[in-house]
């Protein structure tokens, strides 16, 4: 009598129609269905994402096609929109930024990794992740308050007499500008690749580094021939994470930048970044070509992360198997 | 000095440079949590968390609208992030192998790298523009595209550490699979999953850069989730950046409360977290 009522079910299970509603009955089927539908709002969040900035910058994309990123007149009262500045200074603040917190930041790392004992590397690894959670706008407050005034004097003047012939020292000293919004993003990235280079640096087999010393390495000589440049694919994905952070970074370097749209040679000058002016007048603008503009702004910010993203987590997957950390 | 003993010394003076790296790097927490202490210490009192923001040039007032509306934008993005990280996650977890967890996943990692004002202009055009209005709804909507990568992430981190042993003890009693990822899966790696949820609260607790076009700001109360909300982030931007001096005490003092919220809800996050795991996905 079971065993007909079950053959009974199966027989009806197996047409189709009956199939779904059948297995959905059980549970599983429904977990899997509802779980899977949560997994793809975020494809849809994506290609939303991508869709709305596209189809919101399509009046500027049609209106001034490549020489939005050519030329350098940015006036919206004429409605004439060149995004040159504002790529300059994005691209100006990164780079400042990557050169003064990647030498910090791999030599902490290998401090952390190769040196200090684990319980305190933890410790210590704990204490600068908890920079990373550290708000941008704090970084602000502090670059606008502290930063800010210690390089309108004495930093900038000191390194104007020493450095001086440099053209990237000359100038006036404002305190805002280039150099000032440069350093607070250091300040920001360097949690960052700390702590991934690190990681990338610890799942380094100690074989290498047994076999360097046997070698008769010195434990520097180890560490720099050896176990660096085992990781380095690791500590390169760091610092691209990093940079892709530096060019999205808003607040801290809004408050710093000094909000003007130009190109200058001098650190010392102020400038403007692609999320600053985003930041600044994207409530005011009251055009539709204006907000257009914004956001091709965004979207080209936008892109510019994603590809860097996108290289560096394959990077770091590389080495540690992880592709991505808590930010 | 011999070679040798050239190359032992290269090698100390190396590894004490990495160390003061290292040293400057801590220092700069202390540095950061000082100066935020002295000044916001000053500048914060009880008006701060009870009073109104005063009109410039009059002295004193608070920020009691910026916390209540901070507090109210958060709880709508947890609303709308929290359920669906959960879920897409408990899908990577346990159904998901193959290519499309695999997209699903690296989305996940790339939409976590997209700069936050790009999810302000996102929150803008799905929301605002509909609406004709800023409000602490688009606020949260900004916020909650933040929290989603990132829940969904930790979450899928915490049931893959469950040991396989578990969900076949489940399997061998009789359960079925979802029973077995309701009542032993999901409750052996609730306290990861909970100090990812929080890690993520706190992230999206100091952001500012997606709510200045999305929730904007109001000097008054907002009597609605329809209408411009201030919050505390968006609020310590604009009077650090105002001529007034005392706007810059109270921006301290909101600096101040904003990084202590910060710092608890860190460190809350790793109490949380049972011994011996990492947090990190």
């Amino acid at each position: 009598m079971a065993e007909a009522a079950t053959l009974s079910e199966t027989d009806t299970a197996e047409r189709p129609g009956n199939t779904i509603l059948r297995r959905l009955r059980t549970g599983d089927e429904a977990a899997h269905l509802l779980t899977l539908i949560f997994a793809v709002v975020i494809l849809v969040i994506a290609g939303l994402l991508v869709l709305e900035l596209f189809r919101n910058s399509g009046e500027a994309r049609h209106k001034f096609g490549w020489e939005f990123f050519l030329t350098s007149k940015w006036d919206p009262v004429a409605g004439q929109f060149g995004a040159l500045p504002f790529i300059y200074g994005t691209l100006i603040t990164s780079a400042v930024a990557l050169l003064l917190s990647v030498p910090l930041g791999l030599g902490a790392a290998i401090f952390l990794s190769e040196l200090a004992p684990p319980r305190v590397s933890d410790a210590l690894t704990f204490i600068i992740e908890l920079l990373a959670a550290v708000p941008s706008v704090i970084y602000g407050l502090l670059a606008v308050f502290a930063l800010v005034p210690l390089l309108r004097d004495p930093i900038q003047p000191l390194l104007n007499r020493t450095l001086g012939f440099l053209p990237i020292f000359q100038g006036p000293s404002y305190g805002v500008g280039f150099l000032a919004a440069g350093i607070i993003l250091a300040i920001m990235v360097v949690p960052f690749i700390i702590s991934i280079s690190r990681e990338s640096l610890l799942a380094v087999p100690n074989d290498q580094r047994e076999a360097a010393l046997a070698l008769g390495a010195t434990r520097w000589e180890s560490t720099w021939h050896v176990v660096v440049p085992y990781a380095r694919l690791g500590i390169i994905g760091s610092i691209f994470l990093a940079l892709a952070r530096a060019l999205g970074e808003t607040m801290a370097v809004t408050m710093v930048i000094g909000n003007t749209p130009q190109i200058a040679a001098s650190l010392f000058a102020p400038g403007y970044t692609i999320p600053a002016v985003i930041a600044n007048e994207f409530t005011e603008a009251t055009a539709d070509i204006h907000l257009s503009a914004l956001v091709e702004l965004g979207l080209v910010l936008f892109l510019l992360t994603m590809v860097i993203n996108a290289f560096a987590r394959l990077m770091v997957l590389a080495t540690t198997r992880r592709g991505t950390t808590n930010p | 000095m011999t070679r040798h003993r050239w190359r032992k010394f290269v090698s100390g003076l190396m590894f004490g440079v990495t160390a003061a790296c290292a040293a400057a790097a801590v220092c700069l927490l202390f540095w950061i949590l000082g100066f935020l202490v002295w000044n916001g210490g000053r500048a914060l009192n009880f008006d701060f968390f009870t009073q109104l923001p005063k009109p410039p040039g009059e002295l004193g007032g608070g920020m009691a609208n910026a916390i209540v509306g901070s507090a109210q934008i958060i709880l709508i993005a947890a609303l709308i992030g929290i359920p669906i990280g959960f879920l897409g996650g408990i899908y990577l977890a346990e159904f998901g192998s193959g290519a499309f967890p695999f997209f699903v996943r690296y989305t996940a990692d790339l939409l976590n790298g997209v700069p936050s004002i790009v999810m302000g202009i996102f929150a803008y055009t799905v929301v605002v523009r509909p609406l004709h209005q800023f409000s602490a709804l688009a606020g949260g909507v900004a916020l909650s595209v933040i929290l989603i990568p990132t829940t969904i992430r930790t979450t899928e981190h915490f049931l893959r550490a469950v040991p396989q042993m578990l969900r076949e003890g489940a399997l061998a009693l009789g359960a079925s699979k979802w029973k077995s990822i309701a009542t032993v899966v999901v409750p052996a790696a609730v306290r990861g999953v909970a100090t990812g949820m929080i890690l993520g609260i706190a992230r999206i607790a100091g952001e500012s850069a997606p709510l200045l076009f999305t929730s904007f700001g109001n000097q008054y109360w907002s009597t609605s989730l329809g209408q411009p909300t201030a919050s505390l982030p968006v609020m310590i931007f604009t009077y650090a950046i105002s001529p007034y001096a005392d706007w810059h005490r109270q921006a301290w003092a909101a600096g101040l409360v904003l990084l202590a919220v910060m710092l608890l809800l860190n460190v809350g996050a790793r109490v949380v977290l049972p011994p011996g795991t990492s947090h990190r996905t």
